[in-house]
């Protein structure tokens, strides 16, 4: 039997209740995540996706609707809510800008200092985590405002890590670097999944960032869940996404183009190397 | 988590008091608050009380948004009301253990009271329907004359409106940390005092470094726009006196012909106000005097 790891239970959510301005965040929201799958979260600027993985850690609370982490109620009254922000890691939009410590290594340490780990044990995970997100051995010393952007943000990444989650939830961990910085994150949260076994959880707006890396994508529109389903077909409905201010990656409307000139070319192919073959194949002239 | 705060919030909506010059605004909220510390007698408080709820009625903002400007003041409120009514001195009503209730602390204390709930509704009717921009935009032309004794008038005003703007980001920026903190497993609540205290060092220091960043990123996008301090800047907007207005000072004048009347003739207990300020600072001290 499949593992359910976590659960997302009908989750509604309001802002700003009371004042007469209230907006829905969240409407109604179902999904779960399995045990070691990559689950891509999308949607646009205020769509509710923030909103959405603060409840998945109870930082906030759902107005109705709970989540369950491995069959327990999270928002329950005995409920360990610290243990779980050490299993449930949650990455924040610009992590960066929560580093305080001194150094690179105190910072790591916060985290599984606070879940309860003892001295030797925070040592190990946060040396592990450093070297888990890429860093040099001589950062550790450093005071982490010192660091580049994208060195930062590892550390804010590795600081989190440290708590040795078993799901990992990241916010837009892409935004504001530059592409070579871009692609070695993303390469590297793929490793997580791949040799950590971590089930993983990113948000982003751009297609092109989760299409290849994730088994499942769900796209969010105005605080409902829209789509749920694998990232090919979520891609063949390219006019509902464009609808809700989002696109299918540049290579599925290169295809759709090729097919539509009467090519014999599959639409939903959403690796580069597979659409760069077959444009290749195309280019060399085998018209169906 | 910390987002109930009236803070200068601006309730929109469109009332004769929304539209008043912000000038006009300040001038009869100070006038309005000076007179009520003029006169201690219970018919400028019953008049102070119908002119405030008028304009609540008039501002069309709800009631409870004046009320819940008196929550941060509340402890105030009660510390007022039961130094007064445990310690002024005279005769006595009824008495519990060594305790002594006075009709004199009684009046006393329902009299600071009511005071201190009209100032402050009546101060937060002003920033609840005057934007901050506009409301610094009126202190700068009203402490305009200032400026002949040299003081930066212009600049003071930028500064005020600056701080105002900052202060809706920075509590947004507060409270995003300490979720950022709480998921890497922070706890603000447990241990003791000292420890509490130091489970915020984690918020403080990078919400120190972007406000520093923020201020940083603003003066530079002032000066690109060669902002250079107050010398010959227009408005956007100029401040412009309407009918409205001269309507709105003429019942300012009656209104205090109306507390000037009532405080002199209708009751005998019209005192100047440094009088029965010394009085009170004084039966507060002679009372806790005796105490110990």
């Amino acid at each position: 039997m499949e593992e359910y790891k976590l659960i997302a239970d009908h989750l509604t959510y309001s802002y700003g209740k009371g004042s007469g301005r209230e907006r829905k965040a969240l409407d109604d929201v179902s999904f779960v995540l399995r045990k070691g799958e990559f689950v891509g979260l999308i949607g646009h600027t205020g769509s509710g996706k923030s909103t959405l993985v603060q409840q998945l850690n109870a930082l906030l609370k759902p107005d109705s609707g709970t989540v369950f982490f491995e069959g327990a109620d999270i928002f329950e009254k005995d409920y360990d809510r610290k243990a779980l922000r050490g299993k449930v890691g949650l990455v924040f939009q610009y992590p960066e800008h929560q580093l305080f410590e001194e150094t690179v290594f105190a910072e790591v340490c916060y985290g599984p200092k606070n879940i309860g780990m003892d001295r030797k044990a925070t040592e190990l995970a946060a040396y592990a985590a450093i070297k888990r997100v890429g860093l040099e051995d001589e950062v550790f010393d450093q005071p982490p405002f010192d660091l580049s952007g994208g060195q930062k943000r590892r550390v804010a990444i590795a600081s989190v890590l440290a708590m040795k989650p078993e799901i990992l939830i990241l916010d837009e961990p892409a935004a504001g670097l530059d592409p070579a910085g871009r692609m070695d994150l993303l390469s590297m949260i793929r490793e997580l999944k791949e040799k950590e076994g971590i089930t993983i959880l990113m948000v982003s707006h751009s297609m092109e960032d989760v299409a290849e890396m994730a088994d499942r994508l769900m796209v969010m529109d105005r605080g409902k869940l829209v789509f749920d389903d694998s990232p090919a077909k979520v891609f063949s409905h390219v006019e509902e996404l464009e609808e809700m201010g989002l696109a299918a990656p540049e290579m599925t409307y290169i295809l759709r183009d090729l097919k539509a000139a009467g090519f014999d070319v599959d639409p939903s192919l959403i690796t580069l190397k597979d659409a760069r073959d077959t444009i290749l194949r195309c280019m060399t002239g085998e018209k169906a | 988590m910390i987002r109930d705060i009236t803070l200068g919030q601006y309730y929109a909506a469109d009332s004769v008091i929304h539209r008043l010059d912000p000038r006009t605004k300040l001038v009869g909220t100070l006038a309005y608050l000076i007179a009520l510390f003029i006169f201690n007698n219970p018919y400028v408080f019953a008049l102070a009380a119908f002119f405030l709820i008028t304009l609540i009625l008039l501002s069309h903002v709800p009631f409870r948004f004046i009320l819940k400007g008196l929550k941060p003041i509340l402890f105030l409120l009660l510390f007022t009301v039961i130094i007064n009514m445990l310690f002024v001195k005279g005769t006595p009503l009824f008495s519990i253990w060594k305790i002594t209730v006075t009709e004199e602390g009684v009046k006393q204390a329902v009299s600071m009271g009511g005071r201190l709930i009209l100032l402050i509704l009546g101060s937060n009717l002003m920033t609840l329907t005057t934007t901050p921009t506009r409301l610094t935009a009126g202190m700068e032309h009203l402490m305009r004359p200032l400026k002949l004794i040299g003081v930066p008038v212009h600049e003071i005003a930028m500064m005020m409106s600056i701080a105002l703007r900052f202060i809706p980001i920075l509590m947004e920026e507060t409270d995003r940390i300490m979720k950022a903190q709480l998921a890497r497993g922070a706890d603000f609540e447990s241990g003791n005092l000292f420890k509490k205290i130091r489970s915020f060092v984690p918020v403080l220091v990078p919400l120190f470094v972007s406000a520093f960043r923020r201020a940083n990123d603003l003066a530079m996008a002032m000066e690109a726009r060669c902002y250079h301090g107050g010398k010959g800047r227009t408005q956007y907007r100029p401040l412009r006196y309407t009918r409205r207005d001269a309507v709105a000072y003429l019942i300012l004048i009656l209104y205090l012909a109306a507390v000037f009347a009532a405080g002199k003739w209708l009751s005998e207990l019209a005192t100047p106000w440094f009088k029965e300020m010394i009085g009170y600072a004084g039966s507060v001290s002679v009372s806790m005097s005796e105490v110990y």
